[in-house]
C-alpha cells in the first residue's frame, strides 16, 4: 500500500492524463508502475480514446483489466497517447499531438499503442497495456525495442475497452522483456462473464526458455515485397537464433496473405462506423447546437469533433455495410477472414509457431505516411494474427540504422504460452 | 404462373375488394432486468434516469451480455405460436441516428431471427381461421424522449433511458388478417397467449406496439399473385400503441385508400404514422422510408444455439386448451368458454368463483360482470373473488333476484370505481333491503294490490289475461323488484278466483 509520486518528465509526450500521486495496494503488481492506454475505461480519470469528442469524458466506471490491475496493487501513472479511437499505426493522428519514439524523436513510435510503447521504452513506467486490433501493441513494441503481445481473441476482456473494431481487438501487455508479459499475462486473463466473447483459459504459466524440437514455421510472405532487405536480413538472423537454440525452421507459404490487409480494413472500417454512432452530441462532447434541427446538429458535432482518419474510416465503413454493398465488402471480407483462418491452422497442424518481421520496416520519420493507403500496407505483416485471433507476440531483435526491429512470433490459438516461451527463448538467447 | 397487373386469367369484379392487413407486433417480455444488463425493468413509477449503467445507457466500452431469462421467455412465444427454432440465431445491429438511442444502433436480430414459421389460430370473420408468424426475434427497446413545452412546437427534449434495453418481442405476421376486427382478435388472442405464458403484462403503459401493413386488393388478387396490384401499395402505420387503436388507425386507413381508389388515384408503398388522440394517420417524411439500416452481425455477443432448449420448455395451458377445458370441466358453453378463456385475469377469476356454481358463474362473469366493468373501463383484478362468491351464493340460494344482484354489483363496481373500499355484497343487500320478501310478505302486498286494483281483479275473473300481468306489474313496483316474476304470477293465480268461463 503507498502513493506512487509520478514527476518523471515526458518529453516524447506518451501520456494524454497523468496522475501524479498514484495510490497502489497489495498483490502481485504491488507498487509497479503501470501506464493504461487512453481507450481503456478509468473510473474517475478522463478516457479520451485521442479524441477530442471525447474530451473531458470521465468513465463512472473501470474496464474489467483495471480493476484487475487495482485489485493487484499496480499504481496506475495515467493514460496515453494513441491514434484516435486507435485509427492509426504512427500516433500522429491524435487530437493531443503525436507522440514520439525515445529512440529518435524524428521518427514515431509506431501505433496505435505509441503512448504506452513510449512511456515503457523510455522508462517512465515498467509496463503498460496496449490494444491491438491490426497490430497496435506489436507495432510500436517493434519500433520502440520493447515486448508487445497481443493475446488470443478472448482470453483478456473486452469489457471497458472502447470499441473500435470488436471482432479483432484485444488488450495486452507491453513491457521491457518478456518476464514482466508473463507477469501481466497472469493478471490480465481472468475470464469475465460481461464480455460474451470472454473464454475461460487463465494464464498460470512462467516461461520456459527450452525449445528443443520446436518447429518454426517462416512464411515466404513475411519476406516478400515491401519489406526493407535489411529488416528481413536482421529478422532472419533472429530465427536462426532460434534454430542454434534447438528450435527446427520451416519455410512455409501463407496465400490468405494476398487479401488479408483488405478484408482487415474492410471489417475494422465497418465495425468502427457503428461503434462510433454513439458520439452523436447527446450524451458525450460539447453539447450539439439546440437551436439547430437534430440532423444538422449531429452531423456537425461529428465532423467537428472527428479528426480526419476517423471521418475518413467511418464514412468508408458506413460504405461497405450499406444495402447493395454490404454482400461485396463486409460479406465477402468475413469469408476472406475464414480463409486467413484456415491457413493459420493448416500452418499449424505442421508447425508450431510462425516467426517473421513485425513490421516491413524501422520506425517512420514523423509526417513521412501523409498518403493513408501506405500506411495501411505497413499493417500487412501484424493483421493476419487479429483475423485469425491467434496470439502473436513482437521482440526486440536487433536494430538497422540505429532503430530497433521486432521479431513477431505467432502461435495456435489459445497457445499464448508458447509464443511466450519462445520469445523468452529468444530474449535470453540474445542477451547470453 | 402468376403475372403482374393485367393478367388476363384474373377477372376483378368492380367494386368487390378485400382489405389485406399484415402485423408487426412488439411487446416488452416482463423480465426482472434488462435484455443485456443487470437494471431493473420495474421503471415506471420512478424518476428519469434512474434505472441505468453503463451498458444500457450505451457509454464507451460497454458490453452486452444476454439476458437468459429474455430469451427463455422469447422461446415460450416461438413454441407457442408453433414456430420453428432456428439451429442457430445471432443479434444484428440495425444502425440508425436518433436522440433516444444510446449507441447509435439497436441491437436487434436480422437475417438469422430466432425463429420463424408459425401460426396462431384466431376467430376470423368467417368462423376459425389461422394467421401465419413469419418470424419472431428479440431486440432491446430504445429511451424515451421527453417532449417539453408545448404537445405541437416543444420548447426542447430531454431523453430518459430507463426504458432503454427493455426486452422487446417482435412477431410479424405474414397478411392473413382480412378486416380491422380480425387485426383487433388477433392481437387480443396473441395478448392473451403472452399472458398465459407468463412473459408478458398488458397493463404496463407502453408494453405494446404495432405497425400494420395494409392495402386494399380485388378479391382473390392476393392470393392469385402473392402480391398486391400495381398501383394498390401498402400503407405501413406506424406507431400504434393499443388494441383499441389498431382497429381504429386501419379502419381509417380502410376508408382513405377507399376514396383514393374510387378517384381513380394510384397509391404507392408508404408509411404513415397513427395519431392516437385524432384517431387519424398522418403522411411520414418520405425520408424514413428510404432508411438503410446497415445490419451487420453485432460482434460482441456469440450466435445463439437454443433450438434444443427450446424442445426441453414446457408450456403451460394456453387459451385454446382452457377454452376445451372450461366446456368439459364446468359444462361452459362454447361462447362462454371463450370469452371466459380469452383473457388470463378472467379465467384465473371464473375459477376461483367457479365452485359455488359453473354454470350460473360462467353466466355472470361471462355476460354480467365483463359487461358492467367493459362500461366502466374498469379491470378484473380490482374484483374481489369472495366477494363475487358470496353474491352469487346469494343467487343460487335464492336470497336475491337476478335484478337485484345486478344492482348491488353495479352499487359495488360504482364504489371499487371511484377508489372506495366496496362494501361486502351481503350488507349492501341487506342496506338496500333487497333481500327477496319472504312470501308471507308477498301475500301481503298481492292482497294489498288487490284491493287498490278491485276493475284488475274482476277483469280477470271475466277471463281478461292480461289483467294479471298488470297486477304481476303493480306487485314488481311494490316490491320494488325484490320478488321473482315467476312467483308473483304464480301466488296470484292461487289466491284470484279461476278466470270465467
Ligand atoms: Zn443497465
Amino acid at each position: 500500500m503507498g502513493i506512487f509520486a509520478f514527476s518523471a518528465p515526458d518529453p516524447c509526450n506518451a501520456f494524454i492524463t497523468r496522475i501524479p500521486e498514484a495510490e497502489y495496494g497489495d498483490g502481485k503488481l504491488a507498487g509497479v508502475s503501470i501506464a493504461v492506454k487512453d481507450n481503456i475505461s478509468t473510473k474517475g480519470i478522463q478516457t479520451t480514446c485521442g479524441s477530442k469528442i471525447l474530451e473531458g469524458y470521465v468513465p463512472p466506471y473501470d474496464a474489467h483489466v483495471v480493476e484487475l490491475l487495482r485489485a493487484e496493487g499496480a499504481a496506475i501513472l495515467g493514460k496515453t497517447n494513441m491514434d484516435e479511437f486507435g485509427m492509426g499505426t504512427t500516433t500522429e493522428n491524435s487530437a493531443y499531438g503525436p507522440t514520439l519514439n525515445p529512440a529518435d524523436r524524428e521518427r514515431v513510435p509506431g501505433g496505435s499503442s505509441g503512448g504506452s510503447a513510449a512511456a515503457v521504452a523510455s522508462g517512465m513506467v515498467r509496463m503498460a497495456l496496449g490494444t491491438d486490433t491490426g497490430g497496435s501493441i506489436r507495432c510500436p513494441a517493434a519500433f520502440c525495442g520493447i515486448v508487445g503481445m497481443k493475446p488470443t481473441y478472448g482470453r483478456v476482456s473486452r469489457y471497458g475497452l472502447v470499441a473500435y473494431a470488436n471482432s479483432l481487438e484485444q488488450i495486452g501487455p507491453m513491457a521491457a522483456n518478456v518476464p514482466d508479459i508473463s507477469l501481466l499475462m497472469g493478471v490480465l486473463t481472468c475470464h469475465d462473464p460481461r464480455d460474451s466473447t470472454s473464454i475461460i483459459a487463465p494464464y498460470t504459466h512462467t516461461p520456459d526458455p527450452d525449445i528443443h524440437g520446436l518447429k518454426v514455421g517462416v512464411p515466404e510472405e513475411y519476406f516478400g515485397k515491401g519489406v526493407d532487405p535489411r529488416v528481413a536480413s536482421t529478422v532472419w538472423e533472429g530465427i536462426s537464433l532460434l534454430e542454434r537454440l534447438g528450435a527446427e525452421i520451416i519455410t512455409c507459404r501463407m496465400p490468405s496473405m494476398d487479401y488479408a490487409l483488405a478484408a482487415y480494413y474492410v471489417t475494422c472500417m465497418s465495425e468502427a462506423s457503428s461503434n462510433l454512432a454513439r458520439f452523436d452530441g447527446v450524451r458525450y462532447g460539447p453539447p450539439a447546437d439546440p437551436k439547430k434541427q437534430w440532423h444538422e446538429s449531429f452531423q456537425e458535432r461529428r465532423r467537428d469533433g472527428f479528426g480526419k482518419e476517423v471521418r475518413r474510416r467511418v464514412m468508408l465503413g458506413t460504405f461497405a455495410l450499406s444495402s447493395g454493398y454490404y454482400g461485396k465488402y463486409y460479406a465477402k471480407a468475413q469469408s476472406a477472414r475464414r480463409n486467413v483462418a484456415a491457413d493459420f491452422s493448416r500452418l499449424f497442424s505442421e508447425v508450431d509457431v510462425l516467426a517473421g518481421p513485425t513490421m516491413p520496416t524501422i520506425a517512420f520519420r514523423l509526417g513521412e505516411k501523409s498518403d493513408p493507403l501506405s500506411m495501411y500496407l505497413s499493417d500487412i505483416l501484424t493483421v493476419p494474427a487479429n483475423l485469425a485471433g491467434v496470439p502473436a507476440i513482437s521482440v526486440p531483435c536487433g536494430k538497422v540504422d540505429g532503430m530497433p526491429v521486432g521479431l513477431q512470433i505467432m502461435g495456435r490459438w489459445c497457445a499464448d504460452e508458447r509464443v511466450i516461451d519462445v520469445a523468452y527463448a529468444f530474449e535470453e538467447g540474445v542477451s547470453a | 404462373m402468376s403475372s403482374v397487373s393485367g393478367s388476363p386469367a384474373f377477372q376483378a369484379v368492380e367494386g368487390d375488394e378485400e382489405v389485406i392487413i399484415g402485423l408487426e407486433v412488439h411487446c416488452q417480455l416482463d423480465t426482472k432486468t434488462k435484455l443485456f444488463c443487470g437494471c431493473s425493468t420495474d421503471y415506471r413509477d420512478d424518476g428519469p434516469n434512474t434505472h441505468v449503467c453503463p451498458i444500457c445507457l450505451g457509454l464507451p466500452g460497454s458490453l452486452p451480455a444476454v439476458n437468459r431469462k429474455a430469451v427463455e421467455f422469447a422461446l415460450k412465444v416461438a413454441k407457442a405460436l408453433n414456430c420453428r427454432v432456428l439451429e442457430e440465431s445471432e443479434f444484428s445491429r440495425k444502425n440508425y441516428f436518433y436522440p433516444d438511442l444510446n449507441k447509435g444502433f439497436q441491437i436487434s436480430q436480422y437475417d438469422k431471427p430466432l425463429a420463424v414459421e408459425g401460426w396462431l389460430r384466431i376467430e376470423g370473420d368467417d368462423g376459425e381461421k389461422t394467421v401465419r408468424i413469419t418470424r419472431v426475434h428479440m431486440e432491446e427497446d430504445p429511451g424515451r424522449l421527453v417532449h417539453k413545452g408545448g404537445a405541437d412546437r416543444p420548447k426542447y427534449t430531454l431523453v430518459d433511458y430507463n426504458r432503454a434495453g427493455i426486452p422487446l418481442i417482435e412477431m410479424v405476421t405474414e397478411p392473413d388478417i382480412r378486416s380491422p376486427k380480425e387485426a383487433r382478435r388477433f392481437l387480443n388472442k396473441l395478448r392473451a397467449t403472452l399472458e398465459y405464458l407468463g412473459v408478458f403484462d398488458s397493463e404496463k403503459e407502453g408494453s405494446l406496439r404495432v405497425d400494420a401493413n395494409i392495402s386494399i386488393q380485388p378479391r382473390g388478387w392476393f392470393e392469385a399473385h402473392g402480391k398486391g396490384m400495381e398501383g394498390r401499395g401498402r400503407t405501413e402505420v406506424k406507431n400504434i400503441s393499443s388494441y383499441k387503436g389498431v382497429e381504429k388507425a386501419l379502419t381509417f386507413e380502410i376508408t382513405r385508400q377507399k376514396n383514393l381508389i374510387r378517384r381513380g388515384q394510384r397509391l404507392e408503398t408508404a408509411t404513415r404514422h397513427f395519431v392516437e388522440t385524432r384517431g387519424v394517420t398522418t403522411a411520414s417524411r418520405s425520408k424514413e422510408m428510404e432508411q438503410d439500416y446497415r445490419y451487420f452481425p453485432e460482434p460482441d455477443l456469440v450466435p445463439l444455439r437454443v433450438s434444443d432448449w427450446c424442445e426441453r420448455i414446457v408450456l403451460p395451458e394456453l387459451p385454446d386448451a382452457r377454452q376445451n377445458r372450461f366446456m368439459d370441466e364446468y359444462g361452459c358453453s362454447y361462447n362462454h368458454a371463450r370469452t371466459l378463456t380469452g383473457d388470463l385475469r378472467v379465467a384465473e377469476f371464473y375459477e376461483k368463483v367457479a365452485a359455488v356454481d359453473p354454470r350460473i358463474a360462467a353466466t355472470w362473469v361471462a355476460d354480467t360482470l365483463l359487461g358492467e366493468l367493459n362500461y366502466r373501463d374498469m379491470n378484473i383484478a380490482k374484483v374481489s373473488p369472495s366477494h363475487f362468491i358470496e353474491l352469487l351464493q346469494m343467487l343460487k340460494e335464492d336470497v336475491i333476484t337476478d335484478k337485484s344482484a345486478v344492482e348491488v354489483l353495479r352499487v359495488i363496481l360504482d364504489q371499487l370505481a371511484e377508489g372506495c373500499q366496496c362494501e361486502a355484497p351481503s350488507s349492501c343487500v341487506a342496506r338496500l333491503n333487497l333481500a327477496k320478501t319472504a312470501d308471507d310478505g308477498l301475500d301481503a302486498v298481492i292482497e294489498e294490490v288487490m284491493r287498490e286494483h278491485p276493475q284488475a281483479v274482476e277483469d280477470f275473473h271475466n277471463g281478461r289475461k292480461e289483467a294479471l300481468n298488470f297486477l304481476v306489474g303493480q306487485v314488481m313496483r311494490k316490491t320494488r323488484g325484490r320478488v321473482d316474476p315467476g312467483d308473483v304470477n304464480r301466488r296470484l293465480r292461487e289466491i284470484l278466483p279461476p278466470g270465467g268461463t
